[in-house]
């Protein structure tokens, strides 16, 4: 809960137009806070024609959802503003997610997003106009260690909708004014809380995609960029090989794979296939059977501790590889430099480069790092 | 908390004037002015009574002058009205997107001439982007974001000698200084009624007689075939009344007590543009090191309502066109914010204002020094 020192100061709510950030300003609205809402604006959806669709809400920076998230701040009575992140955006999220697939990764944009927008320069924003803290509609939930009073990140109360995994990335200081009322509660209670207060995006369904990225077409939207940038690589083909080296077929690019990937493969064998490496310097795809997706270890990179402030010696934590991933029992291992070596008590399927780590203890978010 | 409007050239709040003639024109003139019984001849004496106040703040005839919705509309009009395929069009850098845009539209080759740092326009430029088909030379009278004045004379008259017809989008200007369109030589001039105190939804385009427009809507006999639909009469008439009463010439001296403020409590704060050749009530300032979205935002929060760059289409600003085309970097551009004044503006709301722009730089500068959130 906010600290009741800052009541003088506005809170800045970063509202997308969506159910959760509605809820958030609303809520903070009747306890007696002084608001302002604020939309991102992080992507040009002129840009990329070719890739329209005829769906309207649930991209980031539609015009419906910023009309969504005006029509909530008019209901309850903040002033309201769109702000202009898209350069940032653009930077610090599109360029690096593209790079990320051409070098045979997987990257999280949402990560980067919160990273290098929401909770640095969405922060900025909010400090450049006198606000002390920012809220969002994130599910998470942020506590203070009572004797070291560090900040500690948990997970949400609705542990179906829990966000911890993409927010791994917060520091200390981000943590001291960021504030997830939605943390300790089900999402049920939000969409009854958002219809009692009458709120017009109360009934509004969710979005799971990727939002620069219309109908989760990843490959598309890379193809689309690198042409309007005049970067697409001249030979974007290689082969399908399995692990002996026999090769399956030809495909369009490695960016069009993904570790664990088994559908879309275009190649119709008995057993079922699975990408299991790429390599973008041949852009060679290796596919295998489900087994061969096994790993026991992995070691997470650019390391950031939230409830721990580090790691001088093995310890033992559950391990997240994907947001949807069930977290792993394992021991942590520190390297030379920071990095971390993860050792799991049972091998874990899919372990994919550029996807985060996320350490847990309980409902304690320890820290985590970017997969190698 | 009390709200202070500093941006007029958005758009300027309804004089009394204005509103007096608009509301009772609403009350008791509902007829047609195309109908021939009585309550048509009451409609079309008050529609014909504004054009003769339109066209004497112009120094036009009155059947010089056909009522649109706007200045879009008054520019479209004359460029689609004018330009026919296989032609070329003449036009600066600094145009309203409603210029701009159109040109792109036309499906004609255009010749943008670039305006130099002060944001004026070279009248050789245009000379030397002329071509034998130029059928149409458009160039903005007083620019929306600086306010510079053109010299429309001069370019009027390279163009009209090489056999173009000239136009100015004069939506920032009239109103604001004297217009006369012989002296300026135009052939074509949109106004907009919103910019000088009457409402959205009424503007006007001039055209010299003589002047080959076609009409771009099809539809009645209206405005002497020029703009079918049935008229506007209280928009018009409010637009009569702003046109014969707008005095703006007291606001220079609340534009330079607010620029010489700035300049003097602000370091680092500069013009942009040429000071001279402005309209009365605009001013550009750059603050180096400022994002002007967030001096905008705060200003706002603070009571007093400025501007910095283009909206786009979710209400997000984008750094302005206009900027960019004088020679500003984008950083430079983000950091600029237009004050625009008006008529009711004191010199207590000015003096307010000085002071929160220097509150909030001080505050913004003094926050971009510290060590970043994500270190």
């Amino acid at each position: 809960m906010p600290d009741p020192t800052s009541h003088d100061k506005p809170i800045v709510v970063a509202m997308s137009g969506g159910l959760d950030s509605s809820t958030v300003a609303a809520m903070l609205v009747r306890e007696g806070h002084q608001i302002v809402g604020m939309t991102m604006q992080l992507w040009n959806q002129r840009r990329l024609p070719e890739l329209a669709t005829d769906k309207t809400t649930g991209r980031c920076c539609s015009t419906d959802d910023v009309y969504d998230a005006r029509h909530v701040a008019e209901q309850i009575a903040i002033p309201y503003y769109v702000v202009n992140f898209e350069e940032e955006f653009e930077e610090h999220v599109v360029a690096p997610f593209v790079e990320e697939y051409l070098a045979g990764r997987t990257p999280i944009p949402c990560t980067l997003c919160n990273n290098f927008i929401k909770f640095d320069r969405f922060l900025d924003m909010a400090d450049s106009v006198g606000a002390g803290q920012i809220a969002t509609g994130h599910y998470a939930r942020v506590t203070r260690h009572p004797e070291t009073g560090r900040y500690e990140l948990r997970t949400a109360a609705d542990a179906s909708k829990d966000q911890t995994y993409f927010l791994f990335g917060l520091t200390q200081t981000q943590l001291a004014r960021c504030l997830f009322p939605l943390g300790d509660k089900q999402k049920t209670e939000v969409r009854a809380l958002a219809r009692d207060l009458g709120l017009a995006v109360a009934e509004k369904g969710e979005s799971y995609e990727i939002c620069f990225v219309p109908n989760g077409d990843y490959a598309a939207f890379m193809d689309a960029y690198l042409r309007e940038q005049g970067t697409a690589p001249k030979e974007m083909k290689g082969e399908i090989v399995t692990a002996d080296g026999r090769s399956l077929g030809e495909h369009t690019g490695v960016h069009h794979f993904t570790i664990g990937q088994r559908k879309g493969l275009g190649i119709a064998t008995g057993e079922p296939l699975y990408v299991i490496a790429t390599d973008p310097a041949s852009q060679q795809v290796t596919v295998g059977s489900g087994n061969a997706l096994l790993r026991s270890t992995l070691v997470a990179k650019e390391v950031n501790w939230i409830s721990w402030s580090g790691l001088t010696a093995p310890a033992r934590a559950r391990v997240k590889i994907r947001n949807r991933h069930l977290a792993a029992p394992a021991t942590l291992y520190p390297l030379d430099g920071g990095p971390v070596e993860v050792r799991f008590d049972e091998p874990q399927r899919a372990v994919t480069p550029g996807q985060g780590a996320v350490f847990y203890d309980g409902d304690l978010v320890l820290g985590g790092g970017w997969i190698e | 908390m009390r709200h202070f409007y500093f941006d007029h050239n958005a758009t300027a709040p309804l004089s009394a004037a204005a509103r007096a003639s608009l509301v009772a024109c609403l009350d008791e003139v509902y007829g047609n002015a195309s109908s021939i019984h009585h309550f048509g001849q009451a409609a079309k004496q008050k529609l014909e009574m504004a054009r003769r106040q339109v066209a004497a703040r112009l120094g036009a005839k009155p059947k010089e002058i056909v009522f649109v919705s706007g200045g879009t509309e008054a520019d479209n009009l004359a460029l689609r009205g004018i330009v026919a395929p296989g032609q070329h069009v003449v036009t600066s850098t600094i145009e309203h997107p409603a210029v701009l845009n159109t040109c792109a539209a036309l499906g004609v080759d255009v010749t943008y001439v670039a305006a130099d740092s002060s944001g004026l326009v070279d009248p050789g430029d245009v000379a030397r982007a002329l071509r034998p088909n130029t059928a149409l030379v458009s160039v903005i009278h007083a620019n929306n974001e600086l306010g510079t004045v053109q010299p429309i004379a001069e370019i009027a008259r390279i163009a009209r000698d090489a056999g173009a017809y000239f136009h100015s989008d004069g939506v920032q200007a009239f109103g604001k200084i004297p217009v006369d369109v012989n002296a300026l030589g135009v052939d074509l001039y949109s106004i907009s009624g919103h910019k000088i105190g009457a409402p959205k939804g009424i503007g006007a385009l001039y055209v010299r007689e003589g002047t080959p427009l076609r009409a771009i809507a099809s539809g009645g006999h209206h405005e002497r075939e020029r703009r079918p639909g049935t008229e506007n009469v209280p928009g018009a008439v409010a637009l009569g009344i702003a046109a014969e009463t707008a005095d703006w010439t007291s606001v220079a001296a609340l534009r330079d007590r607010l620029e010489s403020g700035i300049l003097a409590r602000i370091a680092s704060a500069s013009l942009n543009g040429a000071r001279a050749e402005r309209i009365p009530n605009t001013s550009n300032i750059r603050f180096d090191a400022i994002e002007g979205e967030a001096l905008l935002i705060s200003l706002d929060l603070r009571g007093f309502a400025v501007s910095s760059g283009a909206a786009c289409s979710s209400g997000a600003v984008e750094p302005s066109h206009v900027l960019i085309a004088i020679g500003l970097t984008r950083e430079q551009a983000r950091s600029s914010i237009r004050f625009s004044l008006g008529p009711e503006n004191t010199e207590e709301q000015v003096d307010a204002l000085i002071e929160a722009v220097a509150d909030s730089v001080r505050h913004l500068r003094r926050i971009s020094t510290e060590v970043p959130a994500h270190a």
